[in-house]
Parts: structure tokens; sequence; C-alpha cells
């Protein structure tokens, strides 16, 4: 059969396409991937021939999961629609998340600032001009309290971007619900919580690895008995592929990731089908549109594969790769900002193509600076054109079966495959990072990305072809001090009224933990309802582990 | 003979997003250029501080998180309290039109916002740098 469609393809290529050469010849191209993978002019059954497809692809909710988790697809539930957001005081955005969810918005997902993510107070000489700048601040329980004001945490699933401070986070999430009378056994949500990739990538680190991963396998532990329904990592890829990787260098470097947490629960002593189905996973969706979906199908089936026989995981949800997505900030051009409106749209389209539990679309005006309230909600009117307009959602996995498709998924399976093997010899995850390997491997995608971009070998409309002279600029969301002085004022304030002989009892017991084994969650917990500051919890643990450093790469 | 201009790229804050800056060093170093990249999250303090340890010609900062009107003031402030007000401060980054006057007000250079060609970039710093006599 191969023999006949090889022939056919031949016969084809010179009775058709060689004399079409000859009078019209092809754009110059090059014709790769925006990650320079190169692409044939076409593909064909020969292709897809080897494919077993009942063992290799099978059906949508089956084992290896290629064509989706979920049997009925998008006909069952549409993906959650997730708008990421956060600016200024805990009230500013507390009114932005009541005003999402009048708009049809799905869940709720925080952006903290700068001093939140690196466990910071607003006081500190490094937090100069950052506090509410590129998120919300959240100082204490205090701040938690009036973000959630008027929220019910019983009745919505809520997303938080943090990763080093993760536990002391989630502890004022948990804080907040109790007091809210909601049951922590039923209340949903995702913490970040993946420090490799901010070794990797984004550079929020505070701790060295080692007790960085011990964090969060205390999260594990701790999620396992008391927060059952909570998704207790979102083990990221978006910001491996905005600090430049391709798309293959994302993929292998999550799913890596993912393998490291899942190891070192095991290592903690912890039975892999109680903590891993926990695990979920957070993809970029970058402008080359088949390339993206393919690395999604290609992760599910990476993912299930590896839970089985590597681990020995039984338990199918244990198999099942949940992920969010959100497109890709990089890709928006401060240029013509309009356009970005459409390049979110194929990105999007992508990300449900590949089969995302669910999504975050960025605003038009993102590359100039956190999106207005008008600007957030074209974002998510583009979700829920796609969902209830272009059709797609009515079949499962529509791109199944593409000869180019299948192709491309198993050309990433085996080139992630090829990266792990590289990274175990290396040891693992921890000690790859310790190397600079993942890093170095980003840095130099990124230079070659940025040099095509120079020889317009790719192009960006807007910016490197198709300019604009005297464009008109766009209004955009400027964030003033108001939000700094607010929270430090608190801050001053908090202070005086706390019962400091609790803080102070409480931060050393954190450190006594932390010198120990014993799960740090109850420590965290007790500081925080003593409403000491992230900073303090973080200076407490800081005194005891040391804070990382790393060697840059360029 | 003519020596290599010596630029200090900088990441001040608390921001880690480093792929700017990563890339417009690497671009420099290949342009002939001697780079120092100082790492992540240095204060203004140390930021002067290097430039003087390095005897650069330039200070190139990329700021993305929206802090650069508290940042660049300062390290202006410190380069002429060290009698360093030659050397060139640029900016890369998320910069809004309003700041951008003011930016220019207090002596920063070159700002260059999202998009801008690492070619153009090169060529400022070329041009502008002040004149290294061997």
């Amino acid at each position: 059969m191969s023999v006949i469609v090889e022939t056919a393809k031949q016969k084809w290529e010179r009775e058709v396409l060689e004399p079409t050469l000859k009078k019209s010849p092809e754009r110059q191209g090059p014709f790769t991937t925006i990650s320079g993978r190169p692409i044939e002019r076409l593909y064909s059954p020969e292709d897809v021939s080897a494919i077993d497809y009942d063992r290799q692809v099978g059906n949508p909710g089956e084992f290896p999961y290629v064509r989706g988790i979920h049997p009925t697809g998008y006909r069952g539930k549409l993906w959650t629609m997730r708008q990421f957001a956060g600016f200024g005081t805990p009230e500013e955005t507390n009114q932005r998340y009541k005003d999402l969810i009048a708009a049809g918005g799905t869940g709720l997902s925080v952006a903290f600032d700068l001093p939140t993510l690196m466990g910071r107070d607003p006081d500190h000489e490094l937090c100069l001009g950052e506090v509410g700048k590129c998120g919300v601040n959240i100082t204490s329980l205090a701040d938690m309290e009036r973000l959630f004001d008027g929220i019910s945490l019983a009745d919505i699933t809520t997303s938080m971007t943090i990763n080093s401070p993760a536990p002391m986070i989630f502890a004022m999430y948990l804080v907040v619900a109790e007091k809210q009378g909601a049951d922590w056994q039923r209340i949903s949500g995702t913490i970040q919580n993946d420090i490799l990739k901010e070794f990797i990538a984004q550079k929020e680190y505070i701790f060295p690895p080692r007790p960085s991963m011990r964090l969060i396998t205390d999260i594990f532990a701790f999620c396992t008995e008391q927060v059952p329904k909570w998704n207790t990592i979102s083990v990221s890829g978006y910001h491996i592929r905005e600090a430049g990787s391709t798309a293959l260098q994302e993929l292998a470097f999550t799913l890596r990731d993912g393998l490291e947490y899942v190891q070192y629960g095991i290592d903690a002593g912890l039975d892999v089908d109680e903590f891993v189905p926990r695990i979920s996973f957070f993809f970029n969706s970058h402008s080359d549109f088949f390339e993206e979906i393919a690395k999604y199908r290609a992760a599910r089936k990476l993912w299930a594969e590896a839970m089985r026989d590597r681990f020995g995981a039984k338990n199918p949800r244990s198999w099942q790769l949940r992920f969010h997505t959100q497109t890709a900030g990089v890709s928006l051009t401060a240029q013509q900002p309009y356009n970005n409106v459409v390049r979110t749209a194929l990105q999007a389209l992508a990300a449900v193509l590949g089969g995302t539990n669910s999504l975050h679309t960025n605003s038009l005006d993102e590359a100039l600076a956190l999106p207005t309230k008008e600007t957030a909600t074209i974002a998510l009117r583009t979700q829920q054109i796609i969902a209830h307009e272009s059709g797609v959602t009515n079949i499962v996995d529509p791109l199944g079966g593409s000869y180019f498709v299948e192709r491309l998924t198993g050309e990433m399976e085996e080139g992630t495959l090829n990266y792990w093997e590289t990274i175990d010899r290396m040891g693992g995850m921890v000690e790859a990072i310790e190397l600079g390997y993942p890093q170095k491997e980003i840095a130099e995608s990124s230079y070659q990305f940025q040099t095509a971009v120079e020889r317009r070998d790719k192009v960006i409309v807007g910016v490197n072809d198709f300019i604009q002279e005297d464009e008109k600029r766009i209004s955009i969301l400027y964030i003033d001090d108001t939000a700094a002085d607010r929270q430090l004022s608190r801050l001053e304030e908090l202070k005086k009224t706390r019962n400091s002989a609790a803080v102070t009892r409480t931060l050393d017991a954190l450190r006594a933990t932390a010198r120990g084994t014993a799960n740090t969650m109850p420590a965290i917990l007790d500081c925080v309802r003593a409403y000491a500051t992230v900073g303090e919890m973080c200076d407490a643990l800081r005194e005891v582990w040391g804070e990382y450093e790393e060697v840059p790469i360029i | 003979m003519s020596q290599k201009i010596r630029v200090v790229i900088a990441k001040p804050g608390l921001d880690g997003h480093d792929r700017g800056a990563k890339v417009i060093a690497r671009a420099l170093r290949d342009a002939g250029m001697e780079v120092i990249y100082t790492g992540l999250r240095q204060t203004p303090e140390q930021i002067v501080s290097a430039a003087l340890q390095e005897d650069a010609d330039v200070i190139g900062l990329s700021i993305l998180s929206g802090a650069h009107m508290h940042i660049c003031p300062r390290v202006m402030e410190l380069l002429n309290e060290k009698g360093l007000s030659d050397v060139m401060v640029v900016i890369g980054g998320i910069i809004p039109d309003v700041d951008i006057a003011k930016l220019n007000a207090i002596g920063v250079r070159g700002i260059f916002l999202p998009g801008t060609p690492m070619r153009q970039i090169v060529d400022f710093i070329n041009h502008n740098a002040r004149a290294r006599v061997a």
C-alpha cells in the first residue's frame, strides 16, 4: 500500500508539481514554523501510514488521549473562560472581578504584583515603584479579605498565579474561605506553584531549588487530605515560551518539570494516584497555528504514557493531562495594536482545536500596559465567538486524521522524548537547571528568533513589514502611585493593630518547622491567621534556607 | 586605536523577565561592544556602582514592570553625584507615551519600545556613546 502511495506522490511531483515550479517558482521562504521547524509542501497518507490508530492515537476519552480527555469534547462542557486580572489595590481588582463575572466569565484568575510574587512587603527597597503595577498587591490576610469581598468562594473556582510564596497566598485564600463558611473539602481552584519554570524562565524564585521543591510536596500532601479538589500545581510552559523557547522546548521542558514533581512527590512518600490527578498544566498558544495544535495533542499522549509506564499510575485520572492555555503575550505588538485582536483570535482557536480545558485571551493593549476594562471585554468576547459562532465546538478533535497534524504531533512527541533523555542523563530537571541547560537552550532559541525577525525571514505585521507611519496611539490603563501609597499606609496600620506577640510566636514556629521535616502548611496557616505579612513569612524562610542566585547566561 | 564601547546592561526592580535584556546584550556584544550584564534585581545604587567599576560608557536599563519613573530618576541622580554624567543612559521596555518626555527631560537619551530592531539600538549607541580615547 505504502509503495503505491509513494508512487502516486512521486508521480504527482513529476507530472504536476515540477512543470508548475518551472513556470511559477515558489516564494522564497523559508517555509518553517515560528519555532524554525521546516515544513514540507504537502503531507499525504504515507506520512501517517506507520501510525497504529488504536494504540497510538485512540478515540477521545481513551488512552493515550491524543484526541482529548473527554469523550464528548466541548459538546459536554465548554472550556472555562478564565481571564487573568489584577492591578492596584485589592478593592480595584475586586471590582474588575465582579465586572468579569457579570460579563459571563466563568472563573477568576488572580494576577499579583511583583512585590507579592517575590515575597516582599511594600516597604522593602526593591519594591520602589512596583506596588500594584503588574497585578494586585496582597500583603496580608486583610488584603485577601478585601480581594474576595462579596464573592462566594464556595461557588467559584479561582486560579492564582503565585509561585515562590504560593503556600502563603494559598493559606490566605483558605482562611478567607473558612471565614465565609466554605468547606475546604469542596472548594476548588488552582495555584500555579511551579518553581522549576521560575528557575528556567521567569526568574521569580526566592529559595534554592531543593527547599522550594519541599514546599511544593508539602502542598501536595496537605491538599490530598484537606483540600482534595484543589489543583495543587499548574506546571507551566507559558513562561518558558515567553522567554523565547520553541514550541518543542516548551513542551519538552514543561512535561519534564511535571515528571520531576511526580518523582519528588513519590520520594516524599506520597501515593502516585492520590496526588497526580490534581496536577494540571498551563501552555502558551503562539501564532503558528498547526504547530500549537500538534503540541497540545502530543502533550496528552506523552503525559499519559509517562504516568502509566514510568510511574506505574493506575488511576486513569493520573493519565489525563488537563491544561489551561493563554495566548502568547510575546506575540502582541505595540505597533498597530488592533491587529492583536486578530492574532489572539487565531491563537485562541488553536488552543480550542487542541482541546484546552480553560483559556485566557490577551487584550489588544497588552504590549503597552495592563488592559483596560473595554479591551479585557473584547478578549473575553473573542472566546465567546469561538465557542458559540464558529461551529468548532460541535465536533471532537476536528483535525484528528489530518496527514499534517498527525505527522507533526508525532514529531513533537519524538523531539520531547529526545530532550527527556538528555535531562534524565543529567540526573533530572533540578540538576539540569543547576547546570543551566534549559536556560541555555532557551536563550539560544530566543536569539535565533530575533535574528530571523531582523533578517525578515519572519514577518511581523506592523513591525518589520507593513509598517504604518504616524499611527494614532490608543488610550491605555495608567497605574499611578495611589495604590502603593495606600498599601504602604495599610501595612503601617496593620503592624499597629495586630497582636504582635502572636505574629512573633507563629513566625518562630514557622522557622522551627522549616529547620525540621514536618509539613510547612499548618505553620504557615497559623502565621496567616495572626496576620503575618507575605514578606515576614518569606523572610522567616529566607533566614533558614537562604536565597537563590542565578549565574546569568547570555 | 579606538577602544570598544563598554555597556552595562541591567535589570533593576523585582521583575525577572530578562529575554529582552539578554537578546540586546548579545546583539551589542556581536556588534563589537564590551557588554557587562549585571543579572537580575539590581538597585540603582548597584547599577551605578557597576558602571563606575566597569568604566562603562553606556548603561542600558530593561524595565517592563512600570517602575521606570521611580528607577530612572534615581539612576540619573546617582550618576550626577558620582561625576558620571557623561555616561549615556538608555532604556528598553514598556514605557507609556506620557512618560517618554519626562524621561528625556531627566537625561535618558534613548528610549526603545517593544518591536525596536536590534540594529537600531546598536546604531544609536555607536553614534551617541562618549568617545573613547586610546
